[in-house]
């Protein structure tokens, strides 16, 4: 081990997850000092309401992403939650049952998902992109151009409420819970570490005795059952059940998480820097809107953020390569 | 961890009120109202236009008018829009609603921080907002459209209608109402299909292409949309159809006047968007002003177009509509 020559905090910056994390600390900085209005407590609420689904989604995404695979159906399996807590509620069953079937109906979408990619043995990017397309076309086709709208009061005010005495959602309870049940099983068990085996190697992996298939499985389980869970919040939140809903938000969800600094090719990631890669285009968002740039614009300058994330990853592996090689020479000459 | 970091920001920005850029919440009688536009997407003309007169009416009386807006017309993408316009904390919310429901719950939240609710175009449920100013009365936008395209073929044979989102409240209304004049009073006239082109150029007149092939009987399309009526027609125009199949509906003079002058379209209706805009603005003005509550019989001044009465469920009619044909077409800039 070569002792560093730079402080702890020039160290950690230079990691993705610190990159990210600094970001984030700039830009609320930045927008609390010249954005009028987000410093009202309604930011915090409104913002991390509407991320709620996103984060909530982005924990088993990493886990997914790190083993190199992906799933692109998260946000047509929110939907088909979405339809089924409205189908359900429309014709009468008990509310409590109607949610609980919104997150199995995730779960089964997310086992179809992982009997494909690991039973069949299909890629996980050819699997989602087609159960993307089926389970939005199985919402949209279940309620028609109709929408579900009456649900019970107490509900759809609980997933509005707030945890009393502060402007944080209730929300961000369930989401806290389970991204320290996540990020426990990624970070400090051997079932998180065969993940980062996985998507480093998988032939290697699975000669060191990881189970590959039975992993991915349990992650596409996971990550259909979160996704339900979400797509019930997402209901109640908006107060709505039609096919359409979260259109899109896959590309959401998997951007926050690259940005955050997952690898697309397996094998590198941490969880908290896939918070703050949320959070980060959240409020970017919340900021410009605020300050009223356009909702096209918006878009460029957070997929800039995006270009320019991956761009730095890249130039910061080249930064690290160069400096362990200079190191290493100068090792051989002394 | 990223949240505490968000929270610390929050908690220390409380101070912060040298915002100069801010509205002044509940400024009442100071000849300063701050009033935001929400249409249903930006980039539309008919929302330009309503923009514009609901832009010329604050002029009029001194005030701030702001125009956002989602860039696709979905159902829960004004919900960012309207907290955003609650956390700037304007007086007034002029919205165009994509769904009746989906914003209901954040159009609430802008009103229990003194935010007054105004819809026109499309309304909302009637319990989420202050006043509807309703464009014409749906009866006499069926009736006419009827009879326009009864007129134009002769009183017989296939007719189509090309509308716009499947669930867009106002569209799915006078659909209703065609469908039950046409059979009360045109039993000659055979409506085969209701094709949905989203309000998209493209979609509506890819949608127009395939309604000619599937139905080559075909006599008119009524599109009761201003997106539509003008795709439809621009296929008519480079089609064989030119003078064989009818299409009216609803449109604005600009888009329509090549196809007047030409001769592929007769007539078409509308009112005038940009007296509506202006309409909604006198209404809230009134509202922030607090000479009306949305009371059923309260009277306010609306301008040049003189006074208004709110009529039952807090709507506000803004008169009937005018039909258009080569003749007057001349007259009209909008």
């Amino acid at each position: 081990m070569v002792p560093h020559g730079r402080p702890l905090w020039r160290r950690a910056v230079l990691t993705r997850e610190g990159a990210v994390i600094g970001m984030l600390a700039v830009v609320i900085v930045v927008a609390l000092t010249t954005v009028p209005n987000f410093d009202s407590p309604l930011t915090i609420t409104f913002l991390l309401r509407d991320v709620a689904p996103i984060l909530l989604i982005a924990l088993p995404m990493t886990l997914i992403i790190i083993t190199e695979e992906i799933d692109l159906s998260v946000a047509s399996v929110v939907a088909l939650s979405s339809v089924t807590v409205g189908i359900l509620t429309r014709d009468g069953a008990p509310f409590e049952l109607a949610m609980v079937a919104g997150v199995l109906v995730g779960a089964v979408a997310g086992t179809i998902n992982g009997f494909l990619v690991t039973v069949v043995g299909l890629p996980s990017l050819a699997v989602t992109i087609g159960s993307l397309a089926m389970f939005r076309g199985i919402s949209v086709g279940l309620l028609g151009t109709q929408a579900v709208t009456d649900f019970p009061e107490e509900w759809t005010s609980l997933a509005r409420s707030n945890i009393p005495g502060t402007p944080i959602p209730s929300i961000m309870i369930a989401f806290v819970i389970l991204a320290i049940i996540f990020g426990v099983v990624l970070h400090a068990t051997p079932f998180g570490r065969s993940l980062y085996a996985i998507g480093l190697n998988k032939e290697a992996a699975h000669f060191s005795g990881v189970n590959v298939g039975r992993t991915k499985f349990i992650l596409f389980v996971a990550s259909g059952t979160v996704s339900g869970f979400a797509g019930v919040y997402f209901t109640l939140l908006y107060g709505n059940a039609r096919g359409e809903n979260a259109t899109g938000m896959e590309l959401a969800v998997i951007a926050a998480v690259l940005l955050g600094g997952v690898s697309i090719f397996g094998g590198r990631g941490a969880l908290h820097g896939v918070i703050a890669g949320v959070l980060l285009i959240g409020t970017i968002g919340s900021a410009l809107r605020l300050a009223g740039v356009t909702a096209d614009i918006i878009n460029v300058i957070t997929g800039v953020v995006l270009v320019l994330s991956v761009v730095s990853a890249s130039f910061l592996a080249w930064f690290h390569r160069a400096r362990a090689t200079a190191r290493a020479r100068g090792e051989k000459q002394g | 961890m990223a949240a505490g970091l968000v929270l610390a920001g929050c908690a220390n920005g409380d101070s912060g009120g040298d915002n100069g850029a801010a509205p002044d919440p509940g400024a009442g009688g100071d000849s300063n109202f701050a009033i935001t536009f929400l249409p249903k997407s930006l980039g539309n003309p008919y929302f330009d236009t309503s923009n514009a007169g609901g832009a010329e009416a604050i002029a009029e009386f001194g005030g701030t008018f702001q125009e956002v807006g989602p860039t696709e017309a979905s159902p829960t993408s004004q919900v960012s829009f309207i907290q955003t316009a609650a956390q700037q904390g304007v007086d007034a919310l002029v919205v165009s609603a994509n769904d009746p429901a989906a914003i209901c719950d954040a159009l609430d939240e802008a009103r229990s921080v003194d935010v007054k609710v105004v819809t026109f175009d499309s309304d909302t449920n009637p319990e989420c907002r202050d006043l509807f100013i309703n464009q014409a009365e749906a009866e006499g936008i069926a009736r006419v459209q009827v009879e326009m395209i009864a007129e134009q073929i002769g009183g017989e044979g296939q007719i189509a209608i090309l509308s716009a989102a499947a669930n867009a409240t106002n569209q799915n209304a006078w659909i209703e109402l065609m469908q039950e004049e046409l059979a009360a009073n045109w039993p000659d006239i055979e409506l085969v299909d209701v094709v949905y082109g989203d309000d998209d150029d493209q979609t509506s007149f890819d949608r127009t292409a395939a309604l000619l092939q599937t139905y080559p009987e075909l006599r008119g399309i009524v599109s009761p949309t201003t997106v539509g009526i003008a795709a439809a027609a621009r296929y008519i125009q480079t089609s064989q159809f030119q003078g064989q199949v009818a299409v009216t509906g609803l449109g604005t003079p600009n888009q329509m006047r090549e196809y007047v002058e030409d001769g592929t379209v007769t007539a078409f209706a509308l009112w005038n968007p940009a007296d509506l805009g202006y309409l909604a603005a006198y209404a809230a003005k009134a509202l922030v002003e607090g000479t009306i509550t949305g009371a059923e019989g309260d009277t306010f001044d609306a301008g040049r177009l003189g006074s208004y009465t709110v009529g039952a469920n807090g709507t506000v009619l803004l008169g009937d509509p005018f039909v258009f044909n080569a003749d007057n077409i001349a007259d009209f800039n909008f």
